[in-house]
């Protein structure tokens, strides 16, 4: 998997590009992407997939133009365009699922098949999200894994809490790139995306793993009403990360797009 | 030396096992300890001691902003620095301050000081801290990354709205308003001394030095931990090529407990001051810092791991570690002198924010504390920066002649000046 820069309307974006066949633009998470991410390796044996990283994750430039849902969302088909693509299929999780939902309800005559991997952007009062920048990292795994012990193998190794440089350089990561996240997550995970969806003319398949503690499966039931025609599909022993529980699952539930 | 009699206002009744059964003590504190009946003795006696101060020769009277806060039971401030406006006749209100980005529009904070300002005959020191992050970001929802432009523009807005005489229109990212003419005006032109509380983050000390503004450090860590911040500090002034060092551009926040006898203060306040580190500072680590809201730059300076808790939290710390640690200044009137100097020579500041309410402490160990320290300590360290003691520039200048409350003419003198006869109004 290569990364590589290319040069945006506002600031050279950084883009994970692997795979051949059909051109997948693929939305990551809150957390970011790293290099060698199963889900996108496995994404690439059957397209061209194309992984921008949001301005601030990993290595890339943090863009401070992109204040609010709308910068961001035009800043994905900046990125879209910069790629040269024209109607790739559009997948995102999680935030990026919220960002491709976005992006496909402003312009929906340019996307024409959409898959949302547990995406946030709508509120249901009585499935609260839980607040992700309050948590702790020891935290995490028991939101985002159907399996508890295998999450927190996955997301823990590699944690130095008591080492002051370790530290340093994980808070400046995490303000990096939960700093960006919550412009358009903090403190609630909604930007009126609800009253937006409906504008959606593409094919949509939303995917969900059953034990999502984080988003919760009612929202795919949410979504699934405000959009007309899109497919629900249930993934079994998966929660948030059905991408890295169940890879396969999801990868066959994209399949139908 | 300016020395504030600062109030937290700490909520006195958590209960014993208050770390073992409350995960923290702001955000998401248990509404349910906090007692509204008891509340009014608790405020009540807090406006008290700060009144009290205002007697006994302290240049000012401080208090803050918290929400949802267990050790801060005042999240308006501006509404106790009304009832102290009118029940004080000489000490600063020193109100540090306003968390500005968090007022919708933030002339409401021009407006609000500016009455105060106005009420007080020109008493009002004006804060204006970005705000922590449990209080900005936690309760009262700002995006971590962009509070500090929020912030900024809001203070561009209420200087603006304090010092341009005729109405303007201002067209802000967060704020939008076609005439601006705020109403009234502050006393103290072309606005009340500026004060900026930080905990260590490099754009904060550029603001101050770019403005003329002071710093200060309000920390419960104390002045030993403190001194690498405000080094940092200094260092920038130096950097900044400002024209001068004075030590009126630091404040500092010092809690002091003063007895007859260093063994006095610990038999009569440990338990109080164990209360406020055990009790008081037991915040969940998940509401310290939102991702974004502090800067790259701020991180990487390195300057959060010099006022990190000790390893092992406040909670492990003795009477005897916190005393001698410096968190707390505690002792014999001779004690907190010498300690006290340390704390002037080591950090160069002129301002010092004096907490003696400590945690749950009650009202007559207090004014004791207190007293000792107005009569046997503050005159002792008054001499301090004698080159300095012109500069005017972070203090208030309040009216010569100032108002009493309740003088207005008694009703017979009333009937007399008005003609009325006695008789047609009882």
């Amino acid at each position: 998997m290569e990364l590589k820069t290319i040069q945006t309307l506002q600031v050279p974006v950084r883009y994970f590009e692997a795979g051949s066949g059909v051109p997948l633009v693929y939305l990551h998470g809150a957390f970011g992407l790293l290099a060698g991410d199963p889900f996108l390796d496995l994404l690439a044996r059957h397209y061209h997939v194309f992984a921008p990283l949001l301005p601030g994750y990993g290595d890339s430039e943090e863009c401070p133009g992109l204040r609010d849902m709308l910068d961001v969302t035009l800043h994905g088909w900046d990125v879209v365009d910069a790629l040269g693509l024209a109607d790739p299929i559009l997948v995102g999780h999680s935030m990026g699922g919220m960002i491709a939902a976005e992006m496909a309800a402003v312009a929906p005559h340019q996307v024409s098949r959409l898959g949302l991997i547990a995406p946030c952007g709508l509120w249901l009062d009585q499935s609260p999200i839980p607040d992700l920048f309050s948590l702790m990292p020891y935290e995490y795994p028991r939101y985002l894994f159907h399996d508890e012990a295998m999450g927190t193998a996955l997301m823990t190794s590699g944690l130095a809490l008591d080492d002051w440089e370790w530290l340093k350089s994980f808070l400046v990561a995490n303000a990096r790139q939960l700093g960006m996240a919550g412009k358009i997550l903090f403190p609630i995970p909604e930007r009126g995306l609800s009253q937006r969806l409906p504008r959606i003319r593409a094919r949509v398949v939303l995917v969900w793993g059953e034990s999502d503690r984080f988003v919760p499966p009612a929202y795919g039931q949410a979504f699934q009403q405000k959009i007309a025609g899109a497919a629900l599909v249930s993934i079994p022993e998966a929660g948030h990360m059905a991408i890295w529980e169940q890879p396969e699952q999801v990868l066959a539930a994209l399949a139908r797009l | 030396m300016r020395f504030t009699w600062f109030n937290l206002m700490p909520w006195p009744y958590l209960p014993d096992d208050f770390r073992q059964t409350h995960r923290s003590v702001w955000v998401d504190i248990d509404s349910r300890l906090f007692d509204p009946a008891a509340s009014h003795a608790v405020y009540n006696s807090y406006l008290d001691l700060l009144e009290y101060a205002g007697t006994l020769g302290f240049d000012g009277i401080g208090i803050n902003e918290h929400h949802q806060n267990g050790y801060g039971i005042m999240p308006s401030p501006n509404l106790i620095a009304a009832a102290l406006a009118r029940r004080t006749s000489d000490a600063a209100l020193v109100v540090l301050g306003n968390s500005i980005a968090l007022y919708n529009p933030p002339i409401r904070v021009a407006e609000e000081f500016a009455m105060l300002d106005c009420i007080s005959g020109g008493r009002l020191v004006a804060g204006f801290p970005v705000g922590t992050s449990m209080d900005t970001n936690y309760c009262y929802g700002q995006i971590p990354a962009l509070t500090r432009e929020k912030y900024q523009e809001a203070h561009d807005l209420i200087l603006r709205a304090w010092r341009h005489p005729d109405p303007f229109a201002f067209n802000g990212r967060w704020t939008k308003l076609r005439h601006v003419n705020i109403w009234p005006r502050p006393i103290q032109q072309p606005n009340p001394p500026i004060h900026i509380p930080g905990g260590g983050s490099l754009e904060t000390y550029d603001f101050c030095i770019d403005n003329t503004y002071s710093y200060s450090y309000l920390s419960f860590s104390g002045y030993i931990r403190a001194k690498a911040l405000l080094q940092g500090y200094w260092d920038r002034v130096t950097a900044r090529n400002a024209p001068d060092t004075s030590p009126y551009r630091a404040g500092f926040a010092q809690t002091i407990c003063v007895a007859e006898t260093d063994a006095e203060a610990e038999r009569l306040y440990a338990e109080h001051v164990s209360y406020f580190y055990n009790r008081c500072l037991h915040v969940f680590p998940g509401f310290a810092d939102a991702p974004g809201y502090r800067t790259i730059r701020t991180i990487q300076s390195g300057a959060l791991s010099q006022y990190a808790p000790p390893t092992g939290g406040y909670a492990s710390l003795t009477w005897k570690d916190l005393t001698e640690g410096g968190h707390v200044i505690a002792g014999s009137p001779e004690t907190v002198r010498q300690r006290m100097e340390a704390l002037i020579e080591t950090l160069h500041v002129g301002n010092i924010f004096c907490i003696f309410q400590v945690g749950n402490m009650p009202a007559d160990k207090c004014m004791y504390s207190t007293k000792l320290f107005a009569e046997r300590v503050m005159p002792a360290l008054r001499g301090f920066f004698p080159e300095h003691a012109d500069d005017g520039r972070f203090w208030c200048k309040k009216l010569e002649r100032r108002r009493a409350p309740g003088s207005l003419p008694d009703e017979a003198e009333l009937r007399a000046r008005l003609g009325i006869e006695a008789g047609s109004w009882n």
